[in-house]
């Protein structure tokens, strides 16, 4: 039995099949990498599979319970979490207090209305391992607004972590970093737990190759390929899809 | 733990702003009673609106939620004291606050159910239709609320069986002071808790909240609830001094006014929440007797200059003009 299981997920907009007949597994440890060129229904995937909108038709289910009906922060506390394409991240708050939130809500304590998560032992230590594998133990007491993007993208991966998820899909993970700082993200989705299922969508091809031992195509909201990174360049159907898009640029980059 | 060592997190000094709020509540206190001594009920009413003021700043200024209608809390409260005095013959003064605050709370359950269902500007048109509501029942309901004569005949049994609520309103004044200190300690220690800091991300942005595992609704439907226990609370200190409830402590203008106190002072701090209540209305006060006519237009210069000059208001700003002078030594 497989850890996550999509079956024949279905999305239609206005008449559109934006996912259509999408079906994939994620066994514990995978880390496969979803690709297409633009508008080819990615985002719209990881919407569908998170619970931020409703599929037409098809079933999501998570170490063997059917997930499909339920909402979003349900399926966040059973395990099944998400980066956002742009980051999301409170402007105002600090990333200790991020990832401080981020433990207590996973601890189930994030509703307590006395004591503060920076008198908590447990939760100190374990804000201060999350944010200094990840580099970011200087920042953390700065707001938000005053970091670096690419520092904001590894906070993002730092909530991830600490939520101990199950499986993680990452929206793009790089979007929106400098070519320079890519290998900080790069390094962080390394240090992601082995046993964690993750599904990356990213256009940056090079950190497809080096992430994914598994890469799916999507086209026009249909699966078109689904196999080894190394095939994935030779398959003609992938080439077309691409074909005049940036297929060229992505192998340059 | 080998990353331990690596790990500790660089210390901050915290101010120690609590402490610092309490003393200067104290201060305040004493100051104001000895500078006006023969406007002790304007103080007081000014103690009893800083309640209201602050019980929005948490929904508002934490939770992000706007609303005109907050006032239907205060006055729930009001009533609540007010009635079980004139009706029921319970006039023992904290018995009496607790009920209000039960009322206030009971009233934020009801309204937040309504007003939490839309977001944005439908949900402030909900909040002034929710505020409309409470009012014409309270007008209505003439048998129990006084209608539009207000609820009169509410006593109040001395204060711990000790301190008469005297003419004079000194010992109103003081109970005023004593629950503005209690209910500014616990709302401390909730907006540094673990759900202060979650409404605070419900604020700036309920969809990462939602993606970390949490229920925006309850988070905002539970704030609700505590901020009509402070309004409560408030109106409750209101009908106890004042011992008349009339219909405008739950009426559009009176939420109006006090959100508008909310802005001048600076959302999200609590500090400002005070600050903002005290300047309104001592200006208020202060210009009405100087220019009867022309006061309100002052009033609004005064808000049009801080708004457009301050945005952060009177506190927030102040706040940020110190944090940066400190912040350029580092």
């Amino acid at each position: 039995m497989s850890l996550f299981e999509v079956k024949n997920l279905r999305k239609n907009f206005g008449g559109l099949a934006v996912t259509d007949n999408v079906s994939l597994s994620l066994a514990p440890g995978d880390r496969l990498a979803l690709i297409g060129p633009n508008g080819a229904g990615k985002t719209t995937f990881v919407n569908l599979v998170t619970g931020h909108i409703k599929p037409d038709g098809g079933s999501i289910a998570l170490a063997g319970e059917d997930v499909t009906g339920l909402k979003a922060r349900q399926r966040v506390s059973r395990g099944l979490v998400r980066s956002f394409q742009v980051t999301r991240l409170f402007a105002d708050m600090t990333p200790q207090e991020h990832v401080a939130l981020a433990i207590l809500q996973r601890d189930g304590k994030s509703t307590r209305m006395f004591g503060r998560h920076d008198a908590m032992r447990e939760v100190v230590e374990e804000v201060g391992e999350i944010l200094n594998l990840l580099g970011l133990t200087e920042l953390a007491h700065l707001k938000v607004r005053e970091i670096a993007y690419g520092q904001q993208r590894l906070l993002e991966i730092a909530l991830a972590m600490a939520l101990r998820p199950k499986v993680l899909l990452l929206d793009e993970p790089a979007a929106g970093v400098p070519q320079s700082e890519t290998a900080r993200i790069e390094r962080a989705l390394d240090m992601l737990p082995p046993e964690l299922a993750v599904l990356m969508i990213e256009h940056d091809m090079d950190l497809v190759f080096r992430f994914a031992k598994r890469v799916m195509v999507l086209a026009a909201g249909a699966v078109i390929f689904d196999g080894s990174p190394q095939d994935v360049t030779q398959d003609v159907r992938v080439r077309e899809a691409y074909l005049g898009s940036y297929a060229n640029a992505g192998s340059a980059a | 733990m080998a990353v331990l060592m690596d790990s500790t997190l660089p210390t901050r000094r915290r101010p120690l702003g609590t402490l610092i709020g309490i003393a200067v509540i104290i201060a305040a206190g004493i100051i104001g009673y000895f500078l006006f001594p023969n406007n002790l009920a304007l103080l007081t009413r000014i103690v009893a609106t800083m309640l209201l003021v602050l019980s929005i700043d948490l929904v508002t200024g934490y939770c992000g939620v706007a609303t005109l209608g907050h006032a239907a809390l205060f006055g729930a409260g009001a009533y609540g004291a007010g009635i079980v005095s004139a009706h029921f013959g319970i006039t023992e003064p904290l018995t009496m606050t607790l009920i209000g605050a039960a009322a206030g709370a009971v009233a934020g359950l009801v309204s937040g159910l309504v007003i939490l269902r839309a977001h944005g500007l439908p949900q402030l048109v909900l909040s002034i239709a929710v505020v409309h509501l409470f009012h014409e029942v309270a007008n209505k309901a003439s048998g129990w609320t006084g209608g539009s004569d207000g609820l009169s005949g509410i006593t109040t049994d001395a204060l711990l069986g000790l301190f008469e609520f005297d003419l004079w309103g000194r010992t109103a004044y003081f109970y005023g002071i004593a629950l503005l200190l209690i209910v500014f300690v616990l709302l401390r220690i909730l907006v540094q808790s673990p759900f202060g800091m979650l409404a605070r991300g419900v604020r700036e942005d309920p969809i990462r909240v939602a993606a970390m595992g949490a229920s925006v609704h309850s988070v905002m439907l539970r704030m609700y609830v505590i901020s009509g226990a402070v309004a409560g609370i408030g109106g409750a200190l209101n009908a106890i001094s004042t011992q008349v409830v009339g219909l405008d402590s739950l009426s559009f203008t009176m939420s109006a006014e006090a959100l508008v106190m909310l802005v001048l002072g600076g959302t999200g701090s609590l500090y400002g929440a005070m600050v903002g209540t005290v300047s309104f209305m001592w200006f208020e006060d202060v210009v009405s007797a100087a220019n009867p006519f022309h006061w309100l237009t002052i009033v609004g210069a005064l808000l049009i200059v801080v708004v457009l000059f301050a945005p952060k208001g009177l506190y927030g700003s102040a706040a940020a003009f110190l944090s940066r002078r400190r912040g350029g030594g580092k």
